[in-house]
C-alpha cells in the first residue's frame, strides 16, 4: 500500500481553560506545524504540552480559537472520524492488554470497516515496518512484550489507517536510555519514508534536538517562546529561559545533532593501487602534504603512504604504506565520529559514505572548524534576518 | 435410618428440590446480573449516581433475610414469586458493587487511548472497559452465587422451592423422626450444590476471561 504524506495543521489563538483552574492551560496559542514535519512541543512540566496536542484530536475541546487540519476546521469534523486518521501514541504505548498485538493494530481498520482479509495483511506490514517479525510477536499479548516492544507496537497501531499525522506525547518517556535512542533511530528512519505530519511532546531537551525538524520551546499556558530549527535552537537561544533549558554545552549538542557527512571534509590526495610512484609523490609534494590514501577499484580506502614510503621508488605503488585502521561514516554524528578520532591511531581518518566509498578525512580540527562554520552560519542568518526589511 | 438410606429411599425427591433450588439460584443470579451489570454501566462514571445505586442495595442487604421474605409476603403472597425477588435483590449488591469497582479500575490511559483511536464511547466500553472490568464483575456474580445459594434456603420459609424444605421441616420436628436427616440432607445438598456451580464459575472465567488479563 502507498503510504501517505502529512498535511499542515494550524492552530489560530486557541486557548483552553480548564473549569475550576486559575490561569489557561493554553493560552492564545498561533502555531502552524508545517506537512511532513516532525514538530517538537518542548517544555517544563505543566506547561501545557499534552493538552495542546490533545485539542489536535479533539480529546480536549479548545475554549476558543480554531485548529485547522489541511485547512479543514476540526470543529467540522466528527471527533471520533477525526481520531481515525489522526495516528496517536502515548507513554507506555497504551496497548490493550486484553488483545493480542495482531488485534490491537488491526483497532483503527476495524473501526473504518476494512474487510478482515486486507487488515491482516496490513497487520504484518505494518509489523514489519517497525521491526517486529509478524510470525514471532503476532499472537502475543502486550505483557509478553518487553517495553520498548510494546512501543513499537504502539507506533505500528497509531500508523495502521496510514493517518497523515501522529500525534506522540512522551512516547519513549518510559524507556531506558539505549531502547530511547535506539526508537528514536527508527522513527526518524520511519519518518524518512513516510514524510507524516508529526507532533511530539517531550520535555527532554536532547530528545527534541534530535527528533525534531522545529521545536516550540513553550512556557506555562504554552507561551511559545521560540518556534526555530534545533541548530537555530541551540546557537541563538531567544532569551535566557531557552537558554537556561537547554542547559549550555550547545556545542556539544550541536556535535550530537550533525552528521559528519554534513560537514566540509578536508582532502588529501588519493590514488589507486596501480598510480605511478613519481607522479603521487609530485602531487602530494604539489599540495603542501605529507601523505596519500590508497584506495580499490570501489574506491574504498587500503591504505597510508607517506613521502617518504613513496621517496626513491618508481613504478606503480603496490602495497607500499600502512593499512588504514579504523574509518568513519558519513552518518555518524560528529559526537561518535569524535570518539574515533580520539581513539584513533591516526590524527586524521577516513570518511567513508554510502558502500563505504571514500568521501574524505576527518581530524580533531575538522571538527572544530566545522562547529565554528554552523555558529558562525547561524550568526551570519539571524544578521541577515534582523536587518532585513520589516513591516 | 442411617442419612444413606434416608437419602436413598426420598431420592427422587431429593433430587427434584435439588433442581428446583438449582434452577432458581441461576435464574435469579442472571437476572441480578443483567440488572447489576446495568446498573453498573449506566451509573460509574457518575460518582453521586453509584453512590446512590450502592447505598440502596447496602440497605437491602442489611435487612436479614427471614425479614425480607416475611416483608414480601402481604404483597407477593407464598411460594415462587417472594423467594425469587428476595434473592434477586440481594444478588444484586455484590453484582453492582464489582461492576462499578471494575470499570473504575480500568486504567484511564487505556481508555484514553481507545477514544484516542476514534473509539465512541460505547464501543470503548463494550471492546476495552467491559473485557477488562470482567475479571472482576465475574467475582462479583460468583459471590452473588453463593449467597443466593444460602438465601435460597431460606426461601423454604415463605414455601418457596428448594432444598430450603428438607432443612425447615427437619428443624420443626427436631427430635422428631428423620428431622436430624433431614436438616442434613439438606444442608449438605447446598454445600454440593454451591460447589458445583462454583466450579462452573471457574471454568466461566477460563472460557471468557481474555488470555491477556488471565491471571
Ligand atoms: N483534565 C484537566 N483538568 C484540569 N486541569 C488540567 C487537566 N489537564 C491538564 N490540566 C492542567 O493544565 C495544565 C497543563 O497540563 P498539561 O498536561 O498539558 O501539561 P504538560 O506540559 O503536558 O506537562 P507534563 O510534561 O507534566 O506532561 C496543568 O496545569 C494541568 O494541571
Ligand atoms: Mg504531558
Amino acid at each position: 500500500m502507498p503510504e501517505h504524506g502529512g498535511v499542515p495543521i494550524e492552530l489560530r489563538g486557541v486557548t483552553k481553560r480548564f473549569p475550576g483552574a486559575g490561569a489557561p492551560a493554553v493560552d492564545r496559542l498561533d502555531l502552524l506545524i508545517p506537512a511532513g514535519e516532525i514538530v517538537v512541543l518542548l517544555g517544563p512540566s505543566g506547561c501545557g504540552k499534552t493538552t495542546t496536542m490533545r485539542m489536535v484530536n479533539r480529546l480536549e475541546e479548545p475554549t476558543s480559537g480554531d485548529i485547522l487540519i489541511d485547512g479543514q476546521n476540526s470543529r467540522d469534523i466528527n471527533p471520533n472520524q477525526l481520531r481515525r486518521h489522526i495516528g496517536y501514541v502515548i507513554q507506555q504505548a497504551g496497548l490493550f492488554p486484553h488483545m493480542t498485538v495482531a488485534r490491537n493494530v488491526a483497532q483503527v481498520p476495524k473501526l473504518l470497516g476494512w474487510d478482515s482479509r486486507r487488515i491482516a495483511g496490513r497487520v504484518d506490514e505494518l509489523l514489519d515496518l517497525v521491526g517486529m517479525d509478524p510470525g514471532l510477536f503476532r499472537d502475543r499479548y502486550p505483557r509478553a512484550l518487553s517495553g520498548g516492544q510494546q512501543q513499537r507496537v504502539g507506533v505500528a497501531r497509531a500508523l495502521a489507517a496510514d493517518p497523515p499525522v501522529l500525534l506522540m506525547d512522551e512516547p519513549f518517556g518510559a524507556l531506558d536510555p539505549i531502547t530511547r535512542e535506539r526508537l528514536q533511530d527508527e522513527l526518524l528512519r520511519l519518518q524518512e519514508e513516510l514524510a507524516k505530519t508529526i507532533v511530539f511532546v517531550t520535555h527532554d531537551v536532547d530528545e527534541a534536538l534530535k527528533i525534531g525538524d522545529r521545536i516550540a520551546m513553550m512556557q506555562r499556558g504554552s507561551r511559545i517562546v521560540q518556534y526555530a530549527a534545533p541548530a537555530e535552537i541551540l546557537t541563538d537561544p531567544a532569551d535566557d529561559y531557552v537558554e537556561q533549558y537547554l542547559g549550555g554545552e550547545s556545542s556539544m549538542k550541536l556535535l550530537r545533532l550533525t552528521k559528519v557527512g554534513d560537514i566540509r571534509l578536508d582532502r588529501v590526495p588519493h590514488a589507486a593501487e596501480d598510480a605511478d610512484t613519481e607522479r603521487l609523490l609530485a602531487e602530494i609534494e604539489a599540495g603542501g602534504d605529507q601523505y596519500a590514501l590508497i584506495v580499490d577499484e570501489a574506491r574504498h580506502p587500503l591504505r597510508w603512504v607517506t613521502v617518504d614510503d613513496l621517496a626513491g621508488r618508481t613504478g606503480p605503488v603496490g602495497d607500499l604504506g600502512d593499512p588504514v585502521g579504523d574509518t568513519i561514516l558519513g552518518r555518524m554524528t560528529l559526537q561518535d565520529a569524535l570518539e574515533s578520532l580520539l581513539n584513533a591511531d591516526t590524527d586524521v581518518v577516513p570518511v567513508v559514505g554510502r558502500r563505504r566509498v571514500y568521501s574524505g578525512v576527518i581530524s580533531l580540527s575538522t571538527v572544530q572548524q566545522a562547529i565554528q562554520d554552523i555558529k558562525a552560519r547561524e550568526r551570519e542568518r539571524r544578521r541577515r534576518r534582523h536587518d532585513g526589511p520589516r513591516g | 435410618m442411617s442419612l444413606w438410606e434416608y437419602v436413598s429411599s426420598r431420592k427422587d425427591l431429593i433430587l427434584f428440590e435439588a433442581a428446583q433450588h438449582a434452577s432458581m439460584v441461576a435464574q435469579c443470579v442472571l437476572v441480578a446480573a443483567v440488572l447489576g451489570v446495568l446498573v453498573g454501566v449506566l451509573s460509574y462514571r457518575r460518582a453521586h449516581v453509584s453512590a446512590l445505586a450502592l447505598g440502596m442495595a447496602g440497605v437491602l442487604f442489611t435487612i436479614p433475610s427471614l425479614a425480607m421474605l416475611g416483608l414480601l409476603i402481604p404483597p407477593l403472597g407464598l411460594g415462587v414469586a417472594p423467594s425469587v425477588t428476595a434473592i434477586t435483590l440481594y444478588a444484586l449488591l455484590p453484582i453492582i458493587r464489582n461492576t462499578v469497582v471494575g470499570l473504575r479500575g480500568v486504567d484511564a490511559q487505556l481508555v484514553d487511548a481507545a477514544r484516542g483511536i476514534g473509539m465512541s464511547g460505547r464501543r470503548s466500553l463494550l471492546r476495552v472497559e467491559l473485557p477488562l472490568a470482567w475479571p472482576v464483575i465475574l467475582t462479583g456474580i460468583r459471590v452473588a452465587t453463593q449467597l443466593a445459594m444460602g438465601i435460597g434456603a431460606v426461601a423454604a420459609y415463605v414455601s418457596g422451592p428448594g432444598l430450603g424444605e428438607q432443612i425447615f421441616s427437619g428443624l420443626a420436628r427436631l427430635g422428631g423422626a428423620n428431622a436430624l436427616n433431614s436438616t442434613l440432607t439438606g444442608t449438605i445438598g447446598i454445600i454440593l450444590l454451591a460447589l458445583l456451580f462454583d466450579a462452573c464459575f471457574v471454568l466461566l472465567g477460563r472460557l471468557t476471561i481474555p488470555g491477556g488479563i488471565r491471571a
